[in-house]
């Protein structure tokens, strides 16, 4: 393995560490406020500076990549897994399986989840703890996000139900259930890796989305979502850059994962 | 006698005769020009264009500069003036007010303006069938309201009951044409609506039939026209404001406030504490779906009183809003320079002194956590509409200020309509921070959240009876304030209000904000104020100048 195919496994493992280790790493904690520095730059006390209250920016990235790169990887696998149960078996069945199944992913596309995330937000209590939004917010999205992956699952395992080598482990009387899990779900392998690290950038958007409905990581807990939020409102990118270290470690991490899985395609193959 | 002119005199002689010629024809363009346009944005689609159903801020913007009202709040002085009513009496009892109007006026259609189109709107006013907001001031008790048609100068309307304030409210009424086919489109104010593309421009065109003219006899309005533009997204609107393709901002926020301020000082203005107010109420519903625990913290006085001192408000006002606010005194901001009580001071902030009233009242600081007498762990959260900026920051910085006293807050970010449908509707919250925007200097336009029966009530709305022996004693004030015409009675009786309201703190008064606007150096006569509408409130005094 070149160093240029190594330098994925050493970023992600740098950013895992970093942020694992943030309680030793951080020179503050993610809620301490130093208000008299409000939105300061970088400097030896803060080095990423502070944000509008006050609070060290470098911290709140360690705590918020710790949060982020745990729990959207897990609604990625629990969503991953959704679709490989529901797209993958109806691709394998086929027929009346499959198009009930399509027809069901369709019926959960075309909902108006604004309005469902809405109304799942009224049901829920407001006196919830930040660590209890967190989880509500990764196990929703894990939930929900399944049916794009579920319909690419459902074509793909569609593709293999036909293929020789499934005729010919039907033919030699292998049960349905295990030529599934035998010969379609490790052929299914590529597209539920491709699906998992897709969903991991769209999970860690899609939390910052939520917190409009009152759904995403609560303050003062940071996470990448609510971080990137910063960035709205800044005119002009050259004012302050050290703002862009979130985004930057976000494409830098999805980068690292989608480079990981060309490699691993490419062994695949 | 003879000219003798050197070669460099002649070339000077020839640059000055340039030179002159420029200035003159820059002058004789500015002269077919008249004052320029004037662009700016509106933060949302106008409702409607009829003034009496006017409901909202782009509306209410339009209605402004396009409507002719009798008498005018001066947005500078707060004082009344005349305006298509030269003069204005209001009987003994209240119920009474004849107005003495301006002659030989005419609507922007031509059509002449007399006593009936003023009785002609008021009956519109009034008609429940148009639900007209503007008319709602108006409703003081049931039966009709009775105009009476003098002279074409001169009418008398006369209300079924008192209302307090009545010769004010006449500044929201703009005045229709009984006898105009253009009907609500005929106006009397300044400009008038040329073309409107919705979702993108309204263009309001000098009304060539304005009454007003300047101290030098010249007609205003000097603007040739107005162009606002329909823009929610205030990032763009900065950036247009920057690039000169807009001449001013209305309202700003401090954060572009000072952003602007760092490279163009020149074009930013503070006019001081605005009537806005930032405020925290606990939820004090009998009927709430929360613990009876937690009824019993949020019935108290003294802890409400106690979680205003743990309340760096100071740091509310320098962080959130970058100074550009001040801690709130109580209900009324000193901006409002009749009405404010005076001898109100903002407490001053102490985590100490909030923890020891605490603790008389029975609570105690175990372990960092305050709990109560039965050992209830006191935690609670705060709910604000999200997409708010300075809201959902100044709800983190409550809730660190409370956890220092052992408070643990979660902070709850929520759409609108959700967090309305739980003010007032399923009452299943605990706090909510949010803010009260005042539009009318006069206490009777806050009628409707202190009397206890109201629907804005906002910590326990609609009670049948007030529940409490202050409350009662608030809708007491509030009515001899309403009930009366005499000045300095009702100012004394909402002076107690304003004590009451301190000594309870139903409201937890956090900042007053400051009225923050910019303005082109090429618009020349504003004078941006506190009042509604900030920037623009003297308009047909304004000009811009070419770029």
């Amino acid at each position: 393995m070149s160093l240029w195919q190594k330098l994925p496994y050493v970023v992600l493992a740098l950013v895992l560490a970093a942020s694992l280790a943030a309680n030793w790493l951080a020179p503050a904690g993610y809620a301490r406020q130093y208000r008299e520095a409000t939105d300061a730059p970088p400097s030896h006390a803060h080095w990423l500076g502070t944000d509008e209250l006050g609070r060290d920016r470098f911290s709140r990235v360690l705590y918020g990549t710790r949060i982020s790169l745990l729990l959207a990887p897990a609604a990625a696998l629990l969503s991953t897994l959704l679709a490989a149960l529901i797209g993958g078996l109806a691709g394998y069945l086929g027929g009346m399986w499959a198009r009930m199944a399509m027809a069901v992913t369709d019926l959960f596309l075309s909902l108006p989840w604004l309005f469902l995330l809405i109304t799942a937000r009224a049901l829920m209590p407001l006196n919830v703890s930040p660590l209890v939004s967190v989880m509500v917010t990764f196990l929703l999205l894990g939930f929900l996000g399944w049916t794009t992956a579920a319909r690419v699952l459902c074509a793909s395992a569609g593709t293999l139900r036909t293929a020789d080598f499934v005729r010919q482990a039907r033919a030699a009387g292998l049960p349905g259930l295990r030529l599934f899990w035998v010969h379609v779900v490790p052929n299914l392998k590529p597209v539920l890796y491709a699906q998992f690290w897709i969903s991991i950038p769209v999970f860690i958007l899609s939390e910052a989305n939520l917190g409009i409905l009152g759904l995403g990581v609560a303050e003062p807990m940071p996470s990448w979502g609510s971080l990137l939020k910063e960035l709205e409102g800044l005119v002009s990118v050259g004012e302050e850059p050290w703002k862009f270290v979130p985004l930057i470690l976000l494409v830098v991490v999805v980068t690292s994962f989608q480079s990981l899985l060309s490699r691993q395609e490419e062994v695949a193959a | 006698m003879k000219w003798h002119i050197r070669n460099s005199e002649r070339s000077a002689c020839w640059q000055a005769i340039a030179i002159t010629a420029i200035c003159l024809a820059l002058a004789a363009q500015a002269t077919a020009q008249g004052g320029g346009e004037l662009r700016f944005c509106l933060r949302a689609e106008p409702k409607t264009f009829h003034p009496l159903k006017v409901d909202d801020d782009a509306s209410a913007a339009i209605r402004y500069l396009t409507g002719g009202v009798l008498v005018r709040v001066n947005r500078q002085t707060q004082q009344l003036e005349p305006g298509l009513a030269v003069s204005w009496k209001i009987s003994k009892d209240g119920r009474e007010i004849s107005f003495r109007l301006r002659s030989g006026v005419t609507f922007s259609d031509g059509t002449p303006f007399s006593a009936e189109d003023v009785a002609y709107t008021i009956q519109q006013l009034m008609d429940p069938a148009l639900h007209s907001p503007t008319g709602d001031a108006f409703r003081s008790g049931p039966g009709n309201v009775e105009t009476k048609v003098l002279s074409p100068t001169q009418i008398s309307i006369r209300f079924p009951a008192q209302v307090a304030g009545l010769d004010r409210l006449f500044d929201q009424v703009a005045i229709l044409s009984q006898h105009s086919p253009k009907k609500e489109m005929a106006v009397l104010g300044p400009f008038l609506v040329a073309d409107y593309t919705p979702g993108a421009t309204v263009l309001l065109q000098r009304n060539p039939n304005y009454w007003k003219t300047d101290d030098r006899g010249r007609k205003l309005p000097y603007l040739d026209s107005i162009r606002l533009d329909i823009q929610p997204n205030r990032d763009v609107e900065m950036l247009r404001f920057k690039r000169g393709e807009l001449d001013l901002i209305n309202s700003l926020d401090s954060t572009y406030f000072d952003k602007l301020a760092e490279t163009s000082p020149q074009l930013v203005h503070d006019a001081g504490p605005s009537l806005d107010s930032e405020q925290l109420w606990f939820n004090e519903v009998a009927k709430a779906p929360i613990p009876g625990y937690k009824k019993n913290w949020f019935h108290s006085a003294n802890f409400r009183r106690a979680i205003l001192e743990a309340i760096n408000r100071e740091d509310l006002a320098r962080v959130v809003f970058h100074g550009h606010a001040q801690a709130a005194a109580g209900p009324f901001s000193p901006a409002n320079l009749f009405w404010f009580n005076s001898r109100l001071k903002p407490l001053a902030y102490s985590a100490d002194a909030a923890l020891k009233a605490l603790q008389s009242d029975g609570f105690r600081l175990e372990n960092g956590t305050l709990k109560d007498k039965d050992g209830n762990a006191v935690v609670f959260s705060i709910a604000t509409n999200s997409g708010n900026k300075a809201r959902e920051s100044m709800a983190v910085l409550i809730q660190d200020d409370l956890q220092r006293i052992g408070i643990h807050v979660n902070v709850v970010t929520l759409d609108f309509p959700s967090l309305i449908e739980r003010m007032m509707e399923t009452f299943d919250y605990e706090a909510i921070l949010l803010g009260l925007t005042n539009v009318d200097l006069d206490p009777n336009g806050e009628m409707n959240v202190w009397l206890s029966s109201s629907q804005n009530h906002q910590w326990n709305p609609q009670q049948k009876a007030p529940e409490t022996a202050w409350e009662a004693e608030i809708d007491r004030l509030m009515r001899v304030q309403a009930s009366s015409s005499d000045g300095n009675k009702r100012k004394e009786a909402f002076d107690r209000v304003q004590e009451i309201v301190v000594e309870e703190e139903p409201f937890i008064f956090l900042v007053n904000k400051n009225a923050l606007s910019a303005v082109a150096t090429t618009v020349h006569g504003a004078a941006p104020v506190i009042l509604s509408p900030q920037t623009f409130w003297n308009a047909e005094r304004l000009t811009v100048s070419p770029k």
